[in-house]
This record gives C-alpha cells, structure tokens and sequence, in this order.
C-alpha cells in the first residue's frame, strides 16, 4: 500500500449551529483517483476548502502532503492544483494572459512559463484559441484552461470542485480521460469531486460518499456494493404480460415462497425481486409455471446509481 | 518614397518570435509584483479609466486655460502673493470655469471611487478570487496589490497632469516657478493623492462589503454627494439651531464658530481644501477664526512653506488617517471572508 498524501483526521468546520463537516476521517493515497460524491450542500466544497487552507476547520487536522493545512497554506497550494466549480477568468486577456499570470504567481520565470504553458495548452487542446480573449471561451473551453493552469505548477495533488458541471456529454468524456492519463502517467492524485455518479464510477478508483458532513461510505464501488447491498446483491426484473395480470395477484404470493428472496415489489406487470443469490431461474420457472407469460427477466448488478439512491432516497438520509 | 516589402517569409517570423522567446526574462519575479503589474495594465486598460482620464484631462486644460487668459489683470499692486506668481495657475478663476484645485477636489472621488469599486466583489463575480487564493500566495497580497496599484496610477496620473499644467503655464507666460513654488505645487499634489487615496479606500471597502459591483459604486457615490451637498445643508441648519445671540459674549461666540468650523472637517473634502488652498495660496495665515487682537499688527505678507505645512499639518494627518482607518477595515473584512467559488 502506498503513502497517504491527504489525511483528514477528525475534521469538523460550523457554521454558527450549522455543522458543515461532521467528524471527518478520510484518508486519500497517493496516485490514486478518488471521488468525492454527496448531493449539493454535503460539504464537499467546505472540506476542499479546509484541504487548501482556506477556511479553517473548526476542530480537527487536514495534513496534505504532510503539511498542516492549517497552519502552512502556502506550502500546500505550492503543491496542490485547485480548479474551483465554475472555474473564472479575467475576460478581457487572453488564455495566455490569464496562463502566464498563473505560472508567475507560482514562482516561475517568464521564460519558464511560457514554455511550460505552450506545452500544457498542446496537452489540453486549447494551444489554437489560447490567444483568444477569455471572455469568448465556452464553458469547456474554461475548463480545460483551468486544469492547463492547475498544471502548471506541477502539482502533486489536483483538486477537482466539480469538474464537469455545465459540460456537454463529449466535453464531459474528454476531460475526464484527460484526467486519467494525467494520474496515470504523472502519477498526480486526483482529488475529483461531483454529484454525477456516472462520472465518478468512469474515473474514480475509491469513491467517498458523503452526506450531511458526514462520510458515510467508503472504497471502490465494487466493496461499496457489498457492503450495502450484503443481504440481497441481487435484483431481478420481471415483466409478465398484460393479458394475464389477473393472475398475478397468485402469481406474487407464488413468488414469495421462493427460497432466497428477500423482497418484491410488484408494479402491474412489473416485478422487481430482491433476492441473496441468483435464482434468476427458478423465479423464471415459477413464472411459467404459473402461466402467467414472461416478457422478460433481467438481473442487474448494483452501480453506483443504486448505491447512491440507497443513500439519499432511502432510510434516515432522505 | 521607399519601397516597402510587405510579405512576410516564414523564417523571418519564426525567427522574431524566438528571439522574442529568448529576450523574456528567466529570472522569477516576485509573485506580489506580478500581482501590482496585473492589476496597474487593467486599471489603465479599463475604459472606465479612459473616460475619466479624458474628463479629467479636459477640465484640467479648460481651467488653465481660463486661468491663463486671466493672469494678466490678476497682478495688483501690494498683493502679498505677487511673488508666487505661478500658483495663480492653480487658483485662478474668471468665475466661468473652476480653478484647477476646485477641479481635483471635484472630480479625485469619482477617480478613487471609480478605481476601487470592483476591486474585490469583480473578482468574485467573475470566480477568479478562489482561483487566485489557491496560489501560493499570501491572502492579503490581493488587497494590498490593488490597493498599491490603483495609488500608483493615481499618483502618476496626478503628478503628470500638475507637472504638464506648470509646463505648458511655463510656456506660455514664460516664467520658470521658483523654488518655493515649485515645492508647494508637489505637496499640493501629494495631498491629493492622500484625498484621492481616501475614496479609493472607500471604495474598496465598500467592493469587500457589497456582493454587487453596482451596490458598492452606488454606496461610493452616495457617500461622495452626501458630502459634497447634504453635508453643508446638515452644517448650515445646525448652525442655524444653535447661533448665539449677537449680544452673547465674544467667547461664546467664538466657541460657536469654532463648533461649526470643526463640525464641517468631518468632510474629507473640507480637509482637502484647507490644505490645498493653504498650500497654493501662502496668504492664508489661519485657518480658523481670528480675533482683532490677533490679527493687530500683523503684515500681510505670505507665510514661507515650512509654516504653511504647519498650517495645514492637521488636515493632513486627518485625511492619511481616514485613508489608512479605511483600508484598514476593508483589510479586515477581506482577511475574515470565507473565499468560496462564485
């Protein structure tokens, strides 16, 4: 197992009576992609901030790159890239402009910046329109600007504030295996924050699930699913037809007394069955049998879409 | 006539560009002064600076102007300012035009409002502030960088416009200021840039408190109208309550006028003209209320510039501190705000 290049041990940030972020106990390792993923207002942009010095936290201890937060915010925002949600530029300088401005504020000479900038807007697609005013530039044409500016100070650690907010579905895969080369290849970690799931399961390798300041789950999707979905990982759709339905008042109860299902839902013709193993076929047979005529049956495997409704639909978090 | 090629072969242009590339500086530049070069190359690039530059500019020549087709009839015989015969260029008025120190005590707020008023919350708006905070840099660097770089240009736009006024007056009636003179014309500048220094501070503070650009020019203005017209209409009905009657001992009186004359420097603007008209007009021996007895025996003749400093020493002090309680708070709102994204 690899370093750990960001702990956060007990970290709490109020606001008045509002408490932002609960208790947090989170610990990123390095090189890894690691998705922060709650709905609006969960604290993630609090914790970020917390992570970057910028608001102090309460009680508790951010230590990025083993550096307190806290306490040396400079030495952390030498090594970590932030691109903030709904990133900003000054509009009327151009991407260079705003670039270059960036690289020197990071301590790099002219020389250097220009150089280091030619090469990350080559890198991100953006080296034709760079000397466009900024103020002219989409939504995804910022963003990749932004993360060329993250770059630029070779960071250790990139922070992502919602990345991908307001691009469209290509922009969207664009940047995001652009940010996968990146920690691959430069073995950058990846701090990627969202409330876009598909997103998270497509780049992420752990996923923190966040609610309320609260972290409420984590690891990879895979162990994610396990945990929560322990009693019935498997859910099967049935779909009988319409002609029939009548029967299916019998055919419930029918299916009911099957050996390993947990629970069922039952919609017209629709069935959903939660169930601890897969019977996929006797829940077919049974159908069947009962001459009900099956339409179809399909068994789903749990996604992050699953995991997150179970979250923030259901049970105390809704 | 020459022969001009005007097509460009490629290596030519590769060529201008690398050595443009090589003449670029490889040694860092410390990141607060790639913050004041920023900020001064917007200020100056903004149109609103444009605007005001040309207003400003104009009235500065439309004054001198009236001031020159006036400095012939303005020499009288045992005027005690005759010998400071070049500040009448700052002073003169035919009554058409103001002069041009009436002009800057006029038109400095809205310069220093209209430098400040989106210092901060602009930044915020356009989501550039977060971006900037997430620089290795220190958090007040921001403020203090647009704060040095608006009195920067501020100051060379002042002493620009005051030395081309003593030029071009130089020019056209042919005399050189003397010593004196020339001096009192600098300090005359030096407190306006104090002046102006105080409204952008305002401003500035008013851009940390307001989230809204147009929230902070508005409360600039107001402040700024209130003090140039409510604010001597407030004094005058004061005065009025609170008058004497005429046949209450002198004390009393004095007391009263001293009240109301202390009452009126609460106004920046009033500071500013005490000092101003003390330095360019070195007749002016008080600026308070004299008595007969004080006044007995004395020779109207111009005070030198070390006591015209003296004079007006207070004034000063009073309009550094206003600049500096300023900044001051917008300092401290700026350092307490949590920084978030837009």
């Amino acid at each position: 197992m690899s370093e750990s290049i960001i702990e956060l041990v007990d970290l709490t940030k109020k606001y008045g009576s509002f408490t932002a972020v609960d208790q947090l106990n989170l610990e990123i390792r390095k090189g890894e992609v690691f998705g922060l993923l709650g709905p609006n207002g969960a604290g993630k942009s609090t914790t970020i901030l917390m992570m970057l010095g910028l608001t102090e936290p309460t009680s508790g201890s951010v230590h990025v790159c083993q550096t307190n937060s806290a306490e040396n915010p400079i030495e952390v925002k030498r090594k970590v890239g932030y691109l903030p949600e709904d990133v900003g530029f000054y509009p009327d300088r151009s991407g260079w402009e705003n670039l270059l401005f960036i690289a020197q504020l990071n301590g790099l000479s002219p020389k250097e910046a220009t150089e280091r900038a030619e090469v990350l807007l080559k890198r991100v697609g953006l080296l034709d329109q760079a000397s466009k005013k900024t103020g002219t530039f989409s939504r995804g044409m910022r963003q990749r600007l932004g993360l060329a500016e993250v770059l630029i100070k070779n960071p250790e650690v990139i922070i992502l504030d919602e990345p991908t907010s307001g691009i469209d579905p290509k922009g969207v895969q664009e940047f995001l295996e652009l940010i996968v080369q990146l920690s691959k290849e430069e073995g950058i970690t990846v701090l990627f924050s969202s409330h876009n799931l598909h997103q998270v399961q497509q780049v992420c390798d752990r996923v923190g699930i966040f609610v309320r300041g609260k972290l409420i789950a984590e690891g990879n999707i895979q162990s994610l699913s396990q945990q929560l979905f322990a009693n019935e990982p498997f859910t099967i759709y049935a779909e009988v037809s319409a002609a029939q339905s009548a029967k299916s008042a019998g055919l419930s109860y029918q299916l009911q007394q099957l050996d390993g299902l947990i629970s069922l839902q039952q919609n017209g013709q629709h069935f959903q069955l939660g169930c601890s193993a897969n019977i996929s076929d006797k829940i077919a047979r049974t159908i069947v049998e009962s001459g009900a005529g099956l339409q179809s049956l399909y068994k789903r495997e749990h996604g992050l879409d699953d995991i997150y409704n179970r979250y923030f639909q259901g049970g105390d978090y809704a | 006539m020459h022969n001009v090629n005007l097509t460009l072969d490629s290596d030519s242009v590769v060529e201008a560009t690398a050595t443009k590339q090589r003449k670029l500086k490889t040694k860092a530049i410390h990141p607060f002064r790639v913050l004041v070069q920023k900020e001064i190359s917007d200020q100056v690039r903004s149109w609103k600076f444009i605007i005001l530059l040309c207003i400003i500019a104009l009235t500065c020549l439309g004054s001198l102007y009236t001031s020159l087709s006036n400095i012939g009839h303005a020499i009288k015989p045992n005027d005690p300012e005759a010998d400071f015969f070049f500040l009448k260029l700052f002073t003169l008025t035919d009554g058409s035009l103001p002069s041009y120190s009436v002009f800057i005590s006029f038109l400095g707020p809205l310069l220093g409002l209209s430098l400040g008023f989106d210092a901060i919350n602009s930044e915020r708006n356009r989501g550039t502030l977060s971006r900037l905070m997430a620089q290795p840099i220190h958090r007040d660097y921001l403020i203090n960088a647009k704060f040095l770089a608006a009195l920067t240009v501020i100051s060379v736009l002042l002493f620009a416009l005051g030395f081309l006024v003593m030029g071009i007056g130089m020019l056209i009636i042919g005399l050189p200021p003397t010593a004196e003179e020339f001096w009192r014309v600098v300090f005359f500048i030096i407190i306006s840039v104090f002046y102006v220094a105080f409204w952008l501070n305002l401003s500035i503070l008013f851009s940390v408190k307001f989230r809204q650009t147009a929230t902070s020019a508005l409360a600039g203005i107001a402040v700024w109208l209130f003090f140039t017209i409510f604010f001597v209409m407030i004094i005058n009905l004061i005065n009025k309550a609170t008058m004497p009657s005429q046949y209450a001992p002198p004390a009393v009186i004095l007391g009263h006028e001293n009240l109301m004359l202390n009452l009126t420097r609460i106004s920046p603007s009033t500071l500013f003209s005490e000092a101003t008209s003390t330095m360019l007009m070195p007749s002016v021996r008080s600026l308070g209320p004299l008595t007969m007895q004080q006044v007995q025996g004395a020779i109207p003749s111009p005070l030198p510039i070390g006591q015209s400093l003296l004079l007006v020493w207070p004034q000063v002090t009073g309009l550094i501190a206003l600049t500096v309680v300023c900044f001051a708070l917008s300092y401290i709102g700026f350092m307490r705000k949590e920084i978030r994204s837009r």
